[in-house]
Order: structure tokens, then sequence, then C-alpha cells
């Protein structure tokens, strides 16, 4: 394949890699902008969502669209409450200090891991896609009748892919109206911004921890729904997402989520693109190069604020 | 209405009050006065759960509550506005209204009559709040308690940074509190400003109630400020 198409396919992959990376990286970055908790169990989320996807498709197993809509509307609830209980029982009991959340969480990580190593199993799992044709995309090139086109072989994607990829914009969306045209996202907004005020105002602001600890987890589970079709269900399988958007929140600026899409977007597509041409290590090596060079050149982020 | 029996508070390990009582009454404004530190503002967050009491307890109409959850003691009508305005910079002038409404129950009409107050919040609506003028953002932080429709109103240093003309403002604002029946803690540094409307003045002094007196015996006896703040 000559390198446009080639380039071409790797971009897609990128924006794949990008679409559920901004999704899973958004959770981070909500739980850290309005609670200031960084959650080292954000990965084992993912990884809960994407097992219990498994289960719930295996459950209603009758037609893989059924199964995995299904997956894709319970699995990121159960997250949600089970990571809400987690903050009602565990942050809230250490009052959200910063060190001993790093700590608390650590240990939740590994509870969550051995569990699902004791239940589950240490098998991957697959979760069929509701659809997944294969699509060829047509390439134009000048060439001596001028503008032409052709079908290059091997360039194409799948149906699903493409999904996954509206999918996301479309759950991006959702948050970002729910964020600023609901009463909701306007107590989440006020109680990052000064949550003793918003008590002095009559927030409850630990419920609204637990429902913000809740959503950031339902977005890494929802994340985790539309991978598993691509990528089986296993019981490590958090490791990467957790990294990946630890390093795109640290780009994005903290807590900033337009900040959070656009290194997402940044650090997938680059991701996608250097695995395809060279090797997937290499792109891991070069995103932390370059959240090491953000943090010498602009320490916070992109699009985040000095505190 | 609102009584403080004997507080005791600290941040953290370092103390800061010592036993402070106090009496606010409906329609009445109570003055707190003493040097920087002396302890007021930590009255104000005391009251308003921001802080918790080792010792003592805070009543309204005789029913405790300072155990109370913090987000609880709006929902008695006690309004505040603190310090250095403490608004939701990022939020609209609008937003900042909304989220004082969230408590009240009539809140279509209380919004009208906030903006009937401060006619020029009507005008910044969709503007942050942190592009606001120094004199707005007193009116906004000033507005933004007006809409829990108040009981007692706590005013920590509402003057502060602000020019006379704003400074008037505000103060027919406290007036106008007053004889709706609203009790009134102030925390000023500018006697000048606020000592004609008080109605009863509290000296503080580390952490302690150094005197209690009518507004009437201090405009009678300016000396009295003299001894106790140096001014």
């Amino acid at each position: 394949m000559d390198f446009g198409p080639h380039l071409l396919l790797a971009s897609l992959e990128g924006a794949v890699a990008a679409a559920i990376l901004a999704l899973t990286a958004i959770g981070l970055s909500i739980v850290f902008g309005v609670m200031r908790v960084v959650n080292v169990a954000h990965g084992e989320f993912y990884m809960i969502g994407a097992v219990i996807a498994w289960w719930v498709a295996s459950i209603v197993g009758t037609h893989p669209a059924l199964g995995f809509v299904a997956a894709l509307v319970v699995a990121p609830l159960i997250v949600g409450m089970l990571a809400a209980t987690a903050d009602k029982f565990i942050l809230q009991k250490i009052d959200y200090d910063p060190d001993r959340t790093i700590v608390a969480t650590i240990g939740l990580l590994y509870i969550i891991q051995q569990i699902t190593l004791m239940t589950f199993g240490p098998e991957a799992r697959p979760v069929q896609p509701p659809f997944n044709t294969r699509l060829a995309l047509p390439w134009f090139e000048f060439g001596e009748n001028g503008f032409e086109m052709y079908w290059p072989w091997g360039l194409s994607i799948t149906s699903y892919k493409l999904f996954v990829i509206f999918a996301a914009i479309a759950i991006m969306l959702a948050l970002w109206m729910l964020m600023t045209r609901t009463k909701i996202g306007l107590i989440m907004r006020a109680t990052q911004q000064d949550s003793d005020m918003a008590k002095a105002f009559g927030i409850p602001v630990n419920r609204v921890y637990s429902w913000v600890f809740g959503l950031g987890a339902g977005l890494a589970a929802a994340g985790a729904v539309l991978v598993v079709p691509m990528q089986q269900a296993h019981y490590l399988m958090g490791h990467d997402p957790l990294l990946l958007s630890f390093i795109v929140v640290i780009i994005g600026g903290l807590g900033s989520l337009p900040g959070t899409v656009i290194a997402a977007i940044l650090i997938g597509m680059s991701d996608g693109i250097i695995s395809v041409f060279f090797s997937p290590t290499l792109a891991k090596i070069i995103a932390t190069l370059v959240v090491a060079m953000v943090l010498v050149f602009r320490p916070n982020g992109l699009m985040g604020r000095s505190n | 209405m609102l009584e403080i029996n004997n507080i005791h508070v600290a941040y953290g390990r370092v103390k800061t009050l010592y036993g402070v009582s106090l009496h606010a009454k409906a329609g009445e404004i109570l003055c707190l006065l003493g040097r920087n530190g002396a302890g007021k503002t930590t009255i104000m967050k005391s009251i308003m759960g921001l802080l918790p009491i080792s010792e003592g307890d805070i009543s309204l109409d005789g029913q405790t509550i300072s155990n109370f959850p913090t987000h609880e003691i709006p929902r008695r009508r006690i309004g505040y506005i603190p310090q250095g305005r403490r608004l939701f910079p990022e939020l609209t002038v609008a937003e900042n209204i909304e989220i004082g409404l969230m408590t009240c129950k009539e809140d279509h009409h209380t919004r009208d009559w906030v903006l009937d107050i401060f006619p020029i919040l009507g005008e910044r609506l969709d503007q942050l709040a942190m592009t606001l003028s120094g004199g707005e953002q007193q009116m906004l932080a000033t507005a933004r308690a007006l809409c829990l429709r108040p009981r007692v109103l706590l005013l920590d240093e509402p003057t502060e940074g602000l020019q006379p003309s704003m400074i008037e403002q505000i103060r027919q604002v406290i007036i106008r509190m007053k004889e709706e029946g609203v009790a009134i803690i102030l925390v000023e540094q500018r006697v000048d400003a606020i000592l004609s409307i008080a109605d009863q003045v509290v000296f503080i002094e580390n952490g302690r109630n150094l005197e209690t007196m009518d507004a009437d015996t201090l405009r009678a006896n300016p000396e009295i400020l003299t001894h106790h703040l140096g001014v």
C-alpha cells in the first residue's frame, strides 16, 4: 500500500484509540477537577466495565446487538454505583485527604483486580460486536487524467470501529450538555470552583462527590464496553488505559475537559499512527516523552490553570 | 433569634475562639469589632458550619444548628456574604444567582426581587463573575446571599475595597434588610460606615468577648473605639 492510504488507515485506527481514550481520560479528569482526587483505581473501573459487558452479553446472548446494547447501558450503571459506594465508604471516611486517597485508590485497584481474577478467572474473553461489516475506503490522487479515485487493496475500516468513534463523540456531547445546560452540571461546576461556598449555599458536597466519582468510573466503563468487541476482556486490561489517561490528563491540563479531549486526540492519533508505522512500544515511549516535555515547559498542561 | 453560646473553635491545633457568646435579634444589626486576627471571621465561619465547634453551641430560634452538616445551615435561611466575596468565578452572574436560589422555594419571584435591588446585575447576567468590577462582585455576593430570603444575614467586611458610592449602596441594602426584620451580624473594619446603622456592638479580642454595648453608647463615647481598637 502507498504511504498516503497507509497513513489514512493508521489515522482511522488512531481515531478509534483517541475516542476510547478521550472517554476514559475525561472520567479521570472530571474526578480530579471536581474532587481533587487522583484515582489510581480508574483503570480497574474500566476493566470491570469490560468484564460486566462480557457477562451481560453472555447472559442476554440471543443476538450480539441486543447483548451489546444491554452491556452499554448496564455496565456503566453498575460500575458507577460501585464507584459511588467506594467513595462513600472509603474516600469520605478519609476526608478526601490527597495523600491518603492515592493510597486508598491503590488499595482499591488491587481489591478489584484480585476479586475479578478470583471470580472471572485469568482468561481473556471476547464480546461479539453488534455489527462488523468491512467498509472499503476510496483514495484520491492527481494523475495523468486529472483527479482520480481508486480503491487501494487493504484500505478499509469496520462499521463497528466507525460506530465507536461516533458513539464516543455522542457520549462526550451528552456529558458537555450535562455540565453546561443542567442544574446537576451547575452544581458540579460550583463545587469544583469552591466547595466551601457550595456548602454555604446548601449544596451537599459529599453527595456531589459520590455522583462525580460514579460518573467518572461510568465513563471509563462506557469506554471499556465500546472497546471490548475489539479487544477481549481480561483482568489485567486496566493498566494501559490508566497510564494513557494520566498522560492525557496531564498534557491536557488537570481538570480541564476541553484540554483532556484535545490531548486524547493528540495521544490517541499519535499512538495509532506510530503503532502502525513503527511499534506500539515506541508510541508509548513518545507519549511519555511528551508528558515530560509538557511538565518542563508547560507545567499546567495545554489548557490547565495555575492554582 | 440566633444565639451563640460559649463557642470554642480551633483551626487544626491552633485554637482561635475561647468561649464567644452573641445574640442576634430579628430586625437588629449586631456589629463585631476587633483588630485583625481577633476571631471575627472565625465566628462567621463557625455559624455557617465551615469550622467545627469543639465546645458550646449555636442555636436558631431555640433549635441547635451547630451539629447540622454545613449544607443544612443555609436551608435554615442563614445567608452568608464572606470576606473577599468568594463568588464562583467561572460561573456567570445568572449561574451564581441560580446557586443562591437552589435552596429557595419561590425562586422565580426571588430572582426578580434581587435583580430589582441590584439592577446592574440584570445587565450582566451572561458575564462571568470574575470579569465584574469589585463593586459589582460585592453586589453579586450580596444578591446571592439574599436569594436565600435570609432570616439571618452574615456580612464579613462587605465594604472592603469599595468606592464610597458603592459602600453607600451596600449600606442601604443592609438597612433595607434590617427593616424587613432580618437579624444581621456584620464584621466591618470601616467603623464609620456602619456605626450609624448598628444596634449592638460586640468587641472581640484574642478570640474572646471583650465588651458588648448598645451602638448608641458607642456613638456617644467614641473614645471607646480608640481604647479598644486604637482608631
